[in-house]
């Protein structure tokens, strides 16, 4: 515990900032401290210093943030403050964007995923993802759920594939609505029931993180309230990082909330706390509505 | 205060009820810009249309009368003094028969009034020179028929032809006519009588190209296009696929892929001919390949439709939209099998379509050929991609170029027979894209 604090003290030290892959993490420009505890003692995930640069616009400036086992990150702040860069960093799907160049660390279980011989495949079966729009496959039900474990040999036989799709879609809350129509297209559900199926198809390769980019934002209050339930339920098998545009949902389904202002991680602490009480101006200014 | 009341207030452009007013001003001029730009399509939809009209009845009037061929009835008494002399009674011997001596007797039997060389010469002359080989067949395939008389139907040299069809003149001055006074009173005699009459062509497509044009079909044409349109199709479609995947999936985007890309898209626009000579110079010149084959010729309507099946295919692996990648790269697919599992085959309908509209392309594609020999006049119908042959578009060609009368009549059933198949493959490429076309 002790050590912990040690570390995480040496790690912020302005002197550690390391350059790595060829970018400057100089502080060039002014970089706002980020107030709160950003450091949890259980960090599934840990980063340190994290730059994003896309081209020669930089929408992540040296922020760093733990993501505690079995908790509820969200990541609020206004359109364009990086937080869903941020979400993207977290399993790599920044490497489809061409000139997007991340340094720092991040690390999974200690291990740096942008460590030059880490693996993306076996790093996103890890940390899953679920999308602001639903994108099933235009298959059916079954192989939407079943594609990650067929892809990742999970199932030695099909009674284990079917087994993997039943539990994934009951657990995402799925099952009782589409279990007699299994063998029709996902794209033939609702808004909401295909954001269950996206977040089915996400958990079947049990993941141990989830990362969720606004995904209510498409939906309607019903189906919101649904997935809402569903990430209380979810938190107790996996990590959950979600960032949204609606402070009513991160107060409802988070623990920790980060808030994120032009590429700065301005605050972290406890939700309660961060809605009730926030020591940054620029979080109060937010969440009262002052900003954004 | 006194200038306010001595001018009116300009109206301020936010007043409802001025917006209003300029709002209805300026309505019927937006709808009237609206009316002549609709009334502008439709005149180019009927200005094309009737170019379209126009040339769809011209092949058809001059053609559809090539898909019938007039035949002429003898009584021919298969004589065994003339096939088989030797009454040898075997196949080999009787293939060696005189049966153009035959038709010959047989005619003369028919009209016995008719004396002197010249009019018997004139009266050879009525039936085709390719008569004498359907006789044979005939007696090859039955050999129990010498010695016995039988009624044979058989086609009519093409001049006559051409007169029961009426496409000759029966006036002016005798010795500026095909058919002479003496020949049109005896077709006319037997036309009466029954003996000579219009039948559906059959041999048009099951025969290969002949000197004379009522032997003519279009079977080696039509063979030929079908094996060089494989060669194309084998190779084009994987290289044509592979290529557009690879540039758009994996290529990075740099100066070398902006030049590929660029010279791509230039290849497609590049002279159909030049094409034809660099097949020429690298396939026959340099490889040593055959002259006048489908291979070639395949190889050759593959350069020509690897750029638009390139194009096309990078355009489908576009249209997929990017939630579909990152649907499978957040699950851990690799990128080979994001590719392989959801991009290509939603992208293949495109894909697929681009490759028929380059096939359809290549089918109606004629310069190229003609610079590797598949011009030359090949009578038998290629049985593979190394036989000679020549393709359909060539054929209408050949054949439009021919002085005799009955040619231009078949160019236009050749090009009828080309147009449909154009028509099925675009239709083919039409249904595939409403079939699999999917929205998101």
């Amino acid at each position: 515990m002790q050590q912990m604090a040690l570390e995480n003290d040496q790690l912020v030290a302005p002197g550690l900032v390391r350059e790595q892959r060829g970018v400057s993490v100089a502080k060039k420009e002014r970089t706002r401290e980020t107030v709160g505890q950003p450091f949890v003692d259980n960090a599934r995930m840990r980063c340190r210093n994290v730059n994003v640069h896309y081209g020669d616009k930089q929408a992540i400036r040296n922020l760093s943030l733990d993501i505690g086992e079995h908790e509820v990150i969200s990541m609020i702040g206004p359109s364009g403050c990086g937080k869903s860069t941020f979400l993207r960093c977290l399993n790599r799907m920044n490497d489809t964007i061409d000139n997007c160049r991340v340094s720092g660390e991040i690390h999974l279980d200690g291990q740096d995923i942008y460590d030059k011989k880490a693996d993306v495949v076996p790093l996103r079966a890890r940390v899953g993802m679920v999308f602001q729009k639903p994108n099933p496959f235009p298959k059916s039900i079954f192989d939407n759920v079943a594609y990650g474990p067929r892809i990742h040999g999970l199932a030695r036989h099909k009674g284990e594939l079917e087994h993997i799709v039943m539990t994934s879609l009951t657990k995402a809350g799925l099952w009782d609505e589409v279990k007699d129509r299994l063998h029709q297209p996902g794209t033939g559900l609702s808004g909401g029931q295909q954001q269950r199926l996206c977040i089915a198809r996400t958990i079947a390769v049990s993941p141990e993180v989830i990362l969720m980019d606004e995904p209510c934002s498409a939906l309607d209050p019903i189906a919101t309230a649904k997935i809402e339930d569903l990430i209380d339920e979810l938190r107790e098998n996996f990590t959950i990082a979600i960032v949204t545009h609606s402070m009513q949902q991160a107060a409802r389904v988070s623990q920790r909330t980060a808030y994120f202002h032009l590429g700065d991680l301005i605050e972290v602490g406890p939700t309660e706390q961060v809605f009730t009480n926030p020591r940054h101006k620029l979080t109060e200014d937010y969440i009262t509505g002052r900003v954004g | 205060m006194n200038s306010a009341t001595a001018y009116p207030q300009p109206l301020s452009p936010l007043d409802p009820v001025s917006a209003m007013d300029k709002v209805r001003a300026t309505l019927a001029k937006r709808y009237a810009k609206e009316r002549r730009f609709r009334m502008l399509g439709r005149l180019a939809i009927y200005a094309s249309l009737s170019f379209l009209v126009m040339l769809l009845s011209s092949i058809v009037a001059n053609g559809y009368t090539a898909f019938q061929q007039t035949f002429i009835r003898l009584d021919v008494h298969f004589d065994r003094q003339l096939l088989d002399p030797k009454g040898l009674g075997r196949r080999e011997a009787l293939a060696d028969g005189d049966y153009t001596g035959l038709l010959k007797k047989t005619l003369r039997e028919m009209f016995p009034e008719v004396r002197g060389r010249r009019d018997q010469r004139a009266l050879y002359a009525l039936v085709s020179p390719g008569a004498s080989y359907v006789l044979r067949e005939r007696v090859l395939s039955d050999p129990g028929l010498v010695g016995k008389t039988q009624a044979v139907w058989l086609p009519v040299d093409d001049d006559v032809d051409m007169l029961i069809k009426g496409h000759t003149e029966r006036g002016g001055p005798e010795n500026e006519r095909r058919l002479k006074d003496n020949q049109i009173g005896w077709i006319d005699g037997l036309f009466e009588k029954g003996a000579i009459g219009k039948q559906f062509n059959l041999g048009f497509f099951t025969s290969g190209d002949s000197r004379e044009p009522e032997s003519a079909g279009i079977k080696g044409a039509v063979m030929g296009s079908v094996f060089t349109l494989l060669v194309t199709l084998s190779l084009s479609f994987p290289i044509g696929v592979a290529t557009a995947v690879y540039l758009e999936e994996f290529a990075p985007k740099n100066r070398w892929t902006d030049l590929i890309e660029v010279n791509i898209n230039n290849l497609a626009a590049v002279p159909s001919i030049v094409f034809g000579l660099l097949g020429l110079a690298v396939f026959i010149n340099f490889f040593g390949l055959p002259r006048s084959v489908p291979l070639v010729g395949g190889l050759v309507l593959t350069l020509m439709t690897l750029p638009i099946i390139i194009i096309s295919g990078r355009a489908a692996l576009k249209s997929v939209p990017p939630s579909i990648r990152e649907a499978a790269l957040a699950v851990g697919a690799s990128k080979m099998q994001t590719i392989a599992h959801h991009v290509l085959p939603l992208a293949m309908p495109g894909m697929l379509t681009g490759s028929i509209i380059g096939m359809a392309h290549a089918l109606g594609e004629t310069a190229p050929l003609l610079m590797i020999g598949m011009v030359a006049f090949i009578v038998d119908v290629p049985t593979g991609a190394l036989d000679p042959a020549t393709v359909l578009p060539v054929q209408v060609y050949l054949w439009a170029d021919s002085p005799e009368r009955a040619f231009v009549e078949r160019a236009s059933a050749a090009i009828m027979v080309l147009l449909v198949f154009l028509v099925i493959m675009n239709a083919v490429a039409v249904i595939l894209r409403k079939r699999f076309e999917r929205r998101w």
